[in-house]
């Protein structure tokens, strides 16, 4: 047997496995979902499990719970999204120039993405947002303004406030690591051609920028259309509909109201939008990716 | 008239200070939290709220007072362990023939192991909850363990194809007319090559596992149930003791804090699926 | 004893065919240069012997056993890459063991080669380092030791010395050279650089586009290149080439007219050769004189000299703007724009047919002896 034909034979045998759990990941619950989102199946009413075609998305879209959970999850998203890309810009352009303590500042910033969801949320419910004995409360007091009931007035803010901060380490932590690479000498080229700061950011360090940023966009939308232990912890999806997304109204009827049919009705809904997302962006990015 | 030099340390300074500033609010929640866990029950509640109080340590000596922490942390370890050891031993091969045995369908595979990341985990929630149920594994660190290596595994197949990339393959041809078999190429020039990438591939992996709160809180709930669900258990209002829940928070996040910060530079690889580093 | 033959090898990537067809004979102790420009299949026919390449087609038989298909480490043989490809996380005596421990040798005889390969190469003092804190220099020596101790049929090396700077190579290449006498080995050496191979082969094999141009001694392929490709890779600065018609054929050679109307005659053979068609006369630099400007018919103007200390080149532009390079001593005074004739000998001459082959040269016996 020939050397290639070996290589090509091992390299199978260690792959598959990756290849085939993954498969398995993908290929086994969704047909489970899609078959439970056309039958009648609620765990409270066992035996009753007929088919009833696309009733459960009828009820699903036309759920009270269904245009609120679509709208906060495309708010959450683009907001979460536009407030880490832009501070996330300007915060590592900041920390790219040589100054003291650098290697502090960079450390301090990235802290938060390593900090466990659950303890985000509680933290910044209770010791930060609290109406009462908030940390905001105070400095709105300090400042002689009438504080604010965070999760009463403002809640789906609220929360956009504390993913973002859990968030922005991330743009900021690729964006930085990315800026380390930009050509320095192309840099000095451009002074001395009588490019300002300003005329340096928008043509050099912008474009340089455009892939981690599709990257960070890419990767954050992935992991924000499915917010979940944020709201659980905090809000639990109210008031009313005011902060439940599409996870978080899927989790509600599937683990509290145990309906079965409905919530996978809704689960493949959040397969088709995160896939809709996904396509293009992966399109986007994922060439670059292995392009290289 | 400032000269040149004058004027830049200037600018430097100002832009130092702002970094500073900047970089002191962002921190500044895990600084308040690290602080109240320090504080009474009622310095905690004080308002306005106290920079300035006598410090304790009651909240971390009586940490199982409330529930046994120590039973949560455990599971985290064994469960974000666990995962780590299993998705390494199937990341690392998958990773290793991918980036040394390109064959045409090579990139495809890795584009399609990126794309099973956007499968939003609520599509699959209840199956995987009916699953969990029917076969006894709901509330179990095998059930955990099993959905942590699914869903890390595409990273982690990432971050070792990306600094498997960077060893020449020279050397590995080299160890292979040296007369190395397979399995000491890989285990005498391979992995003692990449170690650095690979520790930091474990570390990513168990980052992700020891902070997972979606499966977490819906599969799991007294036996298993990790860190990141102990601390969700402090939302409901009997739970409301800020200076005991900043002290459970401090202990579950304070590894990870010292994880994340040694491997900042290398975790950038994995999270980023490769494309910046 | 380490004889190479290949067979009729070809190798193709998909569409693209790198190797078309290779046949070649390689003696024990030879030391043979395969040469040729970037992308003409040298390193692929290299890596096809080492086993790290499979071949599409055709066998390689090393001392009458076929090795086509065997696995690499089976094959005896030992490689220096470009890159060196040192173990980074190994010490320089382990770099050089590493082939000895798989093999499974004991200790002692292990220790005995690894310190006789550091003698040769002088390697003594830097057994404990890692290969980053060696130079350029000492890594390629490391690379080379790690391939003696294993005492292989044939070393290969491919551009080993293409990653140091130039006074290096020049010291390397004598030392490769001293290697080759002192273990008496059969060397295969892959590079692009033609000083190399002119100094160190016994055999150089002239590749382009997957295809053996010339195999022969580097004197044989210097004087008797068998085309204009192999007439113009060899030799610095390269021949100059001349368009030009055949006027008249005899026995003592052929009577070509250059298209600045200069005639010339080539002792040539006239077998293959019609009055009337194209051919090229190829003229190496060293075989023009300057004369002046009116002892000649054949006229140029200096364009430009570059004078080197030893040899002065000067690049000139007939009066039908052909370009001629030529090597005058050292002390040439000419200036840029000036008016020159040329004095080309014809016995020195090469022609070349419509399709680039050489016309062979009768005096071709003679000039040898």
């Amino acid at each position: 047997m020939g050397i290639a034909k070996q290589n090509a034979r091992m390299s199978r045998y260690m792959v598959s496995p990756s290849v085939l759990l993954l498969l398995l990941w993908m290929i086994v619950p969704l047909s489970m979902t899609i078959y439970f989102s056309l039958i009648r199946y609620n765990l409270l009413y066992p035996g009753e499990n007929e088919f009833i075609g696309l009733e459960n998305f009828e009820y699903f879209l036309t759920d009270e719970g269904f245009g609120p959970g679509m709208s906060n999850t495309l708010l959450l998203v683009g907001s979460v999204l536009l407030i880490t890309v832009v501070l996330g810009v300007l915060i590592s352009v900041l920390v790219n120039q040589a100054f003291w303590g650098q290697g502090i500042v960079r450390v301090l910033l990235i802290s938060p993405f390593f900090i466990m969801p659950t303890v985000n949320a509680l933290v910044w419910k209770n010791l930060l947002l609290d109406p009462v004995a908030g940390v905001f409360t105070a400095v709105w007091t300090f400042f002689g303004a009438q504080p604010i009931d965070w999760f009463t007035d403002y809640p789906l803010f609220s929360i956009i406030m504390i993913v973002s901060w859990q968030w922005l380490p991330f743009a900021i932590l690729l964006l930085m690591t990315a800026l380390q690479s930009l050509d320095q000498e192309q840099q000095e080229a451009a002074r001395l051609d009588g490019a300002g700061p300003i005329a340096l950011f928008r043509y050099l360090t912008l474009p340089h920028l455009a892939r981690p940023i599709a990257v960070v966009v890419m990767i954050e939308t992935i992991f924000l259309l499915s917010i979940f232990a944020e709201i659980f912890t905090t809000t639990g999806g109210g008031p009313g509909y005011e902060t439940t997304n599409l996870a978080y109204l899927i989790y509600s009827q599937a683990l509290l109201q145990f309906d079965v049919g409905l919530a996978s009705a809704g689960g493949l809904i959040a397969v088709i939008l995160a896939n809709v997302a996904a396509f293009f962006l992966v399109r986007l990015v994922g060439k670059s990716l292995t392009d290289k | 008239m400032l000269s040149l030099k004058q004027r830049r340390r200037a600018q430097t300074v100002v832009l130092g200070t702002i970094a500073w500033l900047v970089a002191l609010i962002i921190f500044f929640p895990i600084f308040w939290m690290i602080l109240t866990s320090f504080k009474t029950e009622i310095d905690a509640f004080a308002t306005p709220p106290q920079l300035f109080f006598t410090p304790t340590l009651e909240n971390y000596t009586s940490i199982n007072e409330r529930s046994d922490y120590f039973h949560f942390a455990w599971n985290s370890v064994v469960v974000s362990f666990g995962s780590t050891i299993i998705g390494m031993l199937i990341a690392v091969p998958a990773a290793y023939s991918m980036a040394f045995f390109e064959t045409k369908r090579t990139k495809s595979t890795l584009l399609w192991m990126l794309s099973t990341k956007m499968l939003p985990p609520v599509g699959v929630l209840v199956p995987i909850y009916l699953l969990f149920k029917d076969t006894g594994m709901l509330d179990t660190k095998l059930g955990l363990v099993i959905i942590y290596t699914l869903i890390n595994l595409p990273i982690m197949v990432w971050m070792a194809y990306t600094y498997f990339k960077e060893i020449p393959k020279d050397i590995l041809e080299a160890a292979r007319m040296d007369g190395a078999t397979l399995f000491q190429e890989i285990w005498k020039v391979l992995l003692p090559m990449s170690k650095g990438g690979l520790a930091s591939t474990v570390l990513l992996s168990l980052i992700l596992c020891w902070n997972e709160a979606f499966w977490s809180l819906n599969l799991t709930a007294s036996q298993a149930a990790p860190l990141t669900a102990l601390i969700a258990s402090y939302s409901s209002p009997e739970g409301l003791f800020w200076a005991k829940l900043s002290a459970v928070s401090t202990l579950a996040c304070a590894p990870i804090l010292v994880f994340g910060w040694i491997s900042q530079k290398q975790l950038v690889r994995g999270l980023s699926f490769g494309a910046v580093k | 004893m380490a004889d190479l033959t290949i067979k009729n090898l070809r190798k193709s990537y998909g569409e693209t065919e790198i190797l078309k067809g290779i046949n070649l004979d390689i003696k024990d102790h030879e030391f043979v240069v395969f040469v040729g420009p970037s992308g003409c299949g040298k390193s692929t026919l290299l890596r096809s012997i080492a086993g790290l390449e499979e071949v599409s087609s055709g066998e390689i038989f090393l001392n009458d056993k076929e090795i086509t298909e065997l696995a690499p480490a089976k094959r005896d043989l030992a490689m220096v890459f470009q890159s060196y490809a040192l173990y980074p996380h190994m010490s320089v005596r382990k770099n050089m063991s590493f082939a000895l421990e798989l093999a499974g040798q004991d200790k002692e005889t292990i220790n005995s080669k690894v310190d006789e390969a550091a003698r040769i190469l002088e390697l003594g003092p830097l057994l404990d380092r890692k290969p980053k804190d060696l130079s350029g220099g000492q890594r390629q020596r490391v690379a080379i030791g790690r391939s003696i101790v294993r005492h292989p049929e044939i070393f290969l090396f491919d551009e080993p010395l293409s990653n140091l700077d130039a006074a290096l190579r020049v010291q390397m290449r004598l030392e490769l050279a001293r290697l080759h006498q002192d273990l008496n080995a059969t060397m295969i050496y892959v590079t692009h650089d033609q000083v190399e191979a002119m100094t160190l082969a016994d055999k150089v094999v002239v590749l382009n586009q997957g295809r053996i141009e010339q195999v022969g001694s580097p004197m044989e392929l210097y004087h008797h290149p068998v085309n204009e490709f192999v007439a113009g890779f060899l030799g610095m600065p390269k021949m100059s080439f001349l368009p030009g018609k055949v006027k008249s054929v005899s026995a003592s050679g052929v009577t070509a007219e250059l298209t600045s109307g200069y005639e010339i005659e080539v002792p040539v053979s006239s077998d293959s050769i019609q009055p009337g068609s194209d051919v090229n006369i190829g003229v190496r630099p060293e075989h023009v004189i300057i004369t002046d400007k009116n002892s000649s018919k054949f006229q140029a103007i200096l364009d430009v000299a570059e004078h080197l200390g030893s040899d002065t080149y000067c690049y000139v532009k007939t009066l039908d703007k052909q370009m001629i390079t030529i090597r005058t001593p050292g002390d040439f005074l000419g200036t840029f724009g000036e008016t020159i004739g040329l004095n080309l000998d014809p016995l020195q001459c090469h022609l070349f047919d419509t399709n680039g082959k050489a016309v062979p040269r009768l005096s071709r016996a003679a000039e040898v002896a």
